[in-house]
């Protein structure tokens, strides 16, 4: 149980961070990119080891479940003996879990931008971000208690921005950077908010209050004060897993780098909400169920809202920016329609974790295998976007003679997201819908419907990308550039991720591989079976979804959906502009807030504040040009002054 | 005579035995290499009196004429200290062609205005304290008309020879009060009889005038300003922190044994002076374009705050002092060898506006120049932010309304300081100018004072043992 070594995972990226942010600018390309990317090989290997150690090697207690293991936990602040603000590193299941997935899609992403940023400017600063940015997620998911939790959250938000706004000399990136940046620390707000009520009215930042038995009556006469404040937390939560509607920053995210899309803006960052409320799962299923079901709610209708918008995005990376949002609300349903137990709370059972708690297992099964397929199809994208530099989904077409592997990685991660058996997004989709079905048949047949747009929408960005009319052969006249395949250091990444997303697939549909055997709601082991009247549906559904996106979308031209375009403009054009979201904002921001609150008070800053100062700096100036003359250089008048203040002061003494 | 009563006062004998040694060492060293071997011997020379003063034990000589304590023997530790940095930096000025057949004379001159410091600070007896005085006085015109063939320099050490006459004159005169109002001279006599007489009250104050005048108080500051500028910039350094510090510690200290009695009255008189010094040198110093003259406001405002330290007459005050002194000595040597090195190197130009785009050049010696001014104007982590703290609190600690007043005002004028001190440090890193100073490579005597004092101002203020010290040694 020696876990002694867990400090170099968080050490190794923050010296990668300070050596390349330092010193990079005297580096070359090459070196700087080896720095970072052989940083954190050693720090997958690490994350590896320790889940194998974990689950394998120390495996589970007398007591039958995996035991919760704090490495390590340094008092920073202590407020009082429960109030202790510490550092730390804990070993959960989700946690270990978390440790892999970060460490996987983070270090394909440094391979792969080896080639995606060749020859770029600011190389080196592109790796110092993606380093601070890896220890900050891994520090998120390790945090011993939720205070720690916030200060990395706030490091991650601090990266994604540093991130997104990289090509900062395009305005769009930076419109892009601050409105991420503003939208999740609004949401954080929050966040804070809910963490200050908890720590006030419980009195510990710890996630886990059945330790600490003597706390459960501090809470007991305010039954108001848990839900809001787990529910207040969630709403950071959502601002970062860009839930309806706090997710217009996700899209407009894309602005940045594609690798960079692929490891924060699906794989890891915006997972933290879901892992936000995986973490508090104990808290929220004692004392909020009724917070976790409006989770659940908020997350269904996000999931089908941007479903919805993906079918009629024409950007590549907005359709992909859309599916997260949309797998994300499935993660979050999946949590939120779990059930308490037997009397109130989580209940030790297996059967608890196969029915009321199976959400728990599906949610973040399916972050897992999101993880993995999502971050492919974003370097398959990135792969694309390489080859005819365009987002546009007009200038691609046809590619699948061009860029074979890609079109095969993206092949397969299409199939799993949609749902097709024998790949990984299969296996945990399946969960999701049962334990859907569970909680109410109605928020079942949502999820399947929500499941088939899926099919749908990826299944027609496969065929507008690969199939259909070619731009190069249509424009070859013109000049355009007849499309390549990546190099090397991109398409590895994507061979590795779709394996995993197979292997995860054929061995999870067989039963061989059970997710449940090592994270579950109540930590007990169980084996999944399928429920063939609902896997089967939705086989079904799925294939559906594509084969009506083979309709529309695979021949050269597109007649039926450009039919149903001409006939339904409205729907069409309201979907393309993400149905008047941002407008909506803009409007609240700048027409409420900017003119109604902000302006006044920039009136008052302005001309009291700054007023005041001013005066207060012209008045010293004025006075130190009036008492110039005093120092006339004179000695004789030195004197004087030295005599009279003399005489002055004894006067003074005199009458006092 | 009894001769033996000599062993009681062993710094003040070593140090003549140095005065004496420099000056036959100058008398019979010849040859070209005559000056650094001269600078060598005095700054080895000064080390040992460093020690000597840091291993002095408590002692009296002469029925009670000479006094000293543990706190007087840190301030001359401190003293010795600053007076080894500005001999070290002093070098490259030494070493000009019209000034280096002086060298040791500068030596001499230094160690006997020391030695009138050391008089001073550890006088039992208002006439020996005068003696005292005038010895660090007369010396210092000396140095001061050091370039004499500058009008500059011989302008300003006849307005100091004038002014420090007259004000000596001013506190012989508060001092014959105090003896027509105690019958005695000796400070413990007089602290025993003093009352709250006119006659007493107009001894204290025109007694503090006349030490006014050396700390460069207002109203008695006139003479800093073109003194200040027209003296070689060495010894404009050693004006501004030995000689200033030797002066507050003494006041500090008759104030507190001798006029104990009168406390609250002094306390008044402090208030005023304060706010005023701090004040007006603020304003001054916000107008100034020459930076020798701006020091010298700078410095006024600074023995502002260093007088806060003596409100409420407490030990803890005397601690501050001793630590604000020692604080001073290194940010303000700090600064006045980059100053040294640019009027040396630079065709003698002290203008602030040379100063313009002067990190291009010599980023070291303005990244230095810039900690320098942050420790001056109180940034913390720098060491200047706790010496500020300290005497503020000292002051605080007094509990009555005008202290709390004089410390808001003095807490004020620490940001309008900020403001004139990145005056500085905007024109060494912001301003661009098409003709910024040369690039100028330091000699090894510079190196070594500005290692000295930027080491003294980071490590003052990291390693809380150097306050610990003082205190140790004071309370």
């Amino acid at each position: 149980m020696d876990y002694s070594y867990v400090f170099l995972i968080l050490l190794l990226p923050a010296l990668s961070f300070l050596v390349l942010g330092l010193a990079g600018m005297k580096m070359s390309h090459k070196v700087a990119g080896l720095i970072g990317t052989c940083s954190l090989a050693v720090v997958t290997v690490l994350c590896y080891y320790t889940a194998i150690k974990y689950f394998l090697i120390d495996g589970r207690d007398a007591t039958g479940l995996f035991p919760t293991v704090t490495a390590f936990d340094f008092v920073w602040i202590k407020f009082s003996e429960l109030l202790t603000f510490t550092i730390g590193f804990r070993l959960t299941p989700i946690s270990v879990m978390m440790l892999i997935v970060i460490s996987t899609v983070s270090f394909m992403v440094h391979i792969y931008s080896f080639g995606y940023m060749h020859g770029e400017k600011g190389f080196q600063r592109y790796y110092a971000f993606l380093s601070l940015f890896t220890m900050s997620m891994l520090g998120l998911v390790v945090a011993t208690n939720i205070f720690q939790m916030y200060l990395f959250w706030e490091l991650v938000g601090v990266s994604s921005y540093l991130l997104i706004g990289f090509y900062y000399p395009l305005h769009s990136a930076v419109a892009a950077s601050k409105k991420a940046f503003i939208v999740t620390r609004f949401a954080d707000l929050f966040f804070l908010i809910g963490i200050l009520f908890y720590s006030f009215y419980v009195g510990t930042f710890s996630y886990d209050l059945t330790a600490m038995p003597e706390l459960h009556q501090n809470v007991a006469g305010v039954a108001w004060v848990m839900p809001m404040a787990l529910f207040l937390m969630f709403i950071g939560g959502a601002g970062k897993s860009a839930m309806f509607p706090l997710h217009i920053w996700l899209p407009d995210a894309m602005e940045g780098p594609t690798p960079v899309s692929a490891l924060i803006h699906a794989a890891t960052m915006v997972v933290a909400g879901v892992y936000l409320v995986a973490s508090l799962f104990p808290l929220f299923v004692e004392f909020a169920p009724e917070a976790l079901h409006w989770i659940a709610y908020i997350a269904a209708f996000t999931a089908f809202y941007a479903a919805a918008v993906a079918c009629c995005q024409s950007d590549i990376k907005r359709v992909l920016a859309f599916s997260t949002i949309s797998q994300i609300g499935f993660m979050l349903v999946a949590l939120g329609v779990c059930l308490p137990g037997e009397t109130s709370g989580v209940d030790n059972t297996v059967e608890y974790a196969d029915v009321n708690g199976l959400g728990y297992m599906a949610g973040m099964y399916h972050l897992f295998t999101h993880a993995m397929f999502k971050a492919c199809l974003f370097l398959g994208a990135g792969c694309i976007i390489h080859a005819v530099h365009s987002n546009e989904k007009m200038y691609m077409g046809g590619l699948r003679k061009y860029m074979p592997i890609t079109h095969v990685t993206f092949l397969i991660s299409c199939l799993a997201i949609a749902g097709i058996p024998f790949f990984s997004g299969f296996c945990s989709k399946d969960e999701i819908l049962v334990a859907c079905y569970n909680f109410s048949p109605v928020m079942g047949v949502i999820m399947s419907a929500i499941a088939t747009m899926t099919a749908f929408y990826m299944f027609r960005l496969y065929y507008v990308i690969f199939w259909g009319k070619s731009y190069y052969e249509t424009h070859k006249a013109e000049g355009a550039h007849q499309p390549h395949e990546a190099p090397l250091t991109m398409t590895v990444p994507l061979i590795v991720l779709s394996a995993i997303t197979m292997l995860v697939g054929i061995f999870g549909t067989l039963h061989v591989f059970e997710f449940g055997e090592f994270v579950s709601a109540n930590g007990i082991g169980f084996g999944t079976h399928i429920n063939w009247a609902i896997a089967g549906t939705s086989t079904v559904l799925a294939i559906l979804g594509i084969c009506l996106a083979t309709y529309m979308y695979k021949g050269e031209e597109t007649p039926v959906a450009d039919m149903l375009a001409r006939r339904f403009p409205k729907l069409h054009q309201a979907a393309y502009r993400r149905f008047y979201l941002d407008e909506v904002w803009m409007f609240v921001t700048h027409k409420i807030i900017f003119r109604c609150i902000s302006t006044p008070i920039a009136w008052f800053d302005r001309h009291v504040i700054d007023g005041t100062f001013n005066f207060m700096a012209w008045g010293a100036n004025a006075a130190g040009e009036t008492i110039r003359p005093w120092q006339s250089g004179d000695v004789r008048q030195y004197a004087v002054w030295f005599i009279t203040g003399t005489v002055a002061l004894t006067l003074v003494l005199l009458c006092i | 005579m009894d001769y033996s009563q000599f062993f009681n006062m062993i710094p003040e004998a070593t140090l003549v035995a140095i005065l004496i040694i420099v000056f036959l060492a100058d008398l019979i060293m010849k040859g070209e290499k005559k000056v650094s071997s001269l600078a060598l011997l005095m700054n080895v020379l000064l080390v040992v009196q460093t020690a000597v003063c840091l291993t002095a034990e408590p002692s009296s000589a002469f029925g009670g004429l000479y006094v000293t304590g543990d706190a007087v023997n840190v301030m001359k530790v401190i003293l010795t200290a600053g007076t080894l940095i500005v001999c070290i930096m002093a070098q490259p000025w030494l070493g000009r062609a019209d000034v280096s057949n002086k060298a040791g004379e500068f030596y001499a001159l230094v160690a006997s205005t020391l030695l009138g410091m050391y008089m001073m600070m550890s006088s039992g007896h208002f006439l020996m304290f005068f003696l005292g005085l005038e010895m660090a006085s007369v010396p210092m015109a000396c140095l001061v008309a050091f370039d004499k063939f500058r009008q500059n320099s011989a302008e300003g050490a006849a307005k100091f020879v004038l002014t420090a006459t007259f004000s000596s004159g001013v506190m012989l005169y508060g001092i014959s009060f105090i003896y027509a109002a105690a019958g005695t001279l000796y400070f413990d006599d007089v602290a025993a009889v003093i009352g709250n007489t006119p006659l007493a009250i107009m001894g204290l104050v025109f007694f503090f005038s006349g030490l006014g005048f050396k700390i460069s108080l207002v109203p008695f500051h006139f003479w800093t300003a073109d003194t200040y500028q027209g003296a070689p910039t060495p010894v404009t350094g050693y004006l501004s922190v030995v000689s200033k510090g030797a002066a507050a510690f003494a006041l500090m200290a008759i104030l507190m044994k001798v006029f104990a009695p009168m406390i609250e009255y002094w306390e008044y008189l402090l208030y005023i002076v304060i706010v005023l010094s701090i004040t007006i040198a603020n304003l001054f110093a916000i107008r100034q374009t020459e930076l020798k003259r701006f020091m010298a406001f700078s410095s006024i405002s600074q023995a502002g705050y260093i007088m806060l330290a003596v409100i409420g007459g407490s030990a803890m005050g005397v601690a501050a002092l001793s630590y604000y002194v020692l604080v001073y000595v290194v940010a303000n040597m700090a600064v006045f060898t980059v100053i040294n090195v640019v009027e040396t190197r630079g065709n003698g130009t002290t203008k602030m506006n040379c100063y313009d785009g002067f990190y291009q050049t010599n980023p070291k010696l303005a990244l230095l120049m810039t900690l320098a001014l942050f420790s001056l104007a109180g940034i913390p982590p720098f060491a200047g932010m706790f010496s500020k703290f300290f005497v503020f609190m000292a002051a605080a600690q007094q509990g009555s309304f005008w202290a709390y007043l004089v410390v808001f005002v003095a807490l004020i004028n620490t940001v309008v300081s900020l403001y004139y001190y990145l005056l500085i440090v905007k024109a060494m890193y912001i301003k661009n100018t098409d003709t910024p100073l040369p690039t100028f490579s330091s000699d090894c005597n510079t190196k070594l004072a500005l290692t000295l004092c930027t080491a003294g101002i980071v490590a003052f203020g990291v390693f809380s043992c150097v306050y610990d010290w003082i205190a140790g040694a004071v309370l």
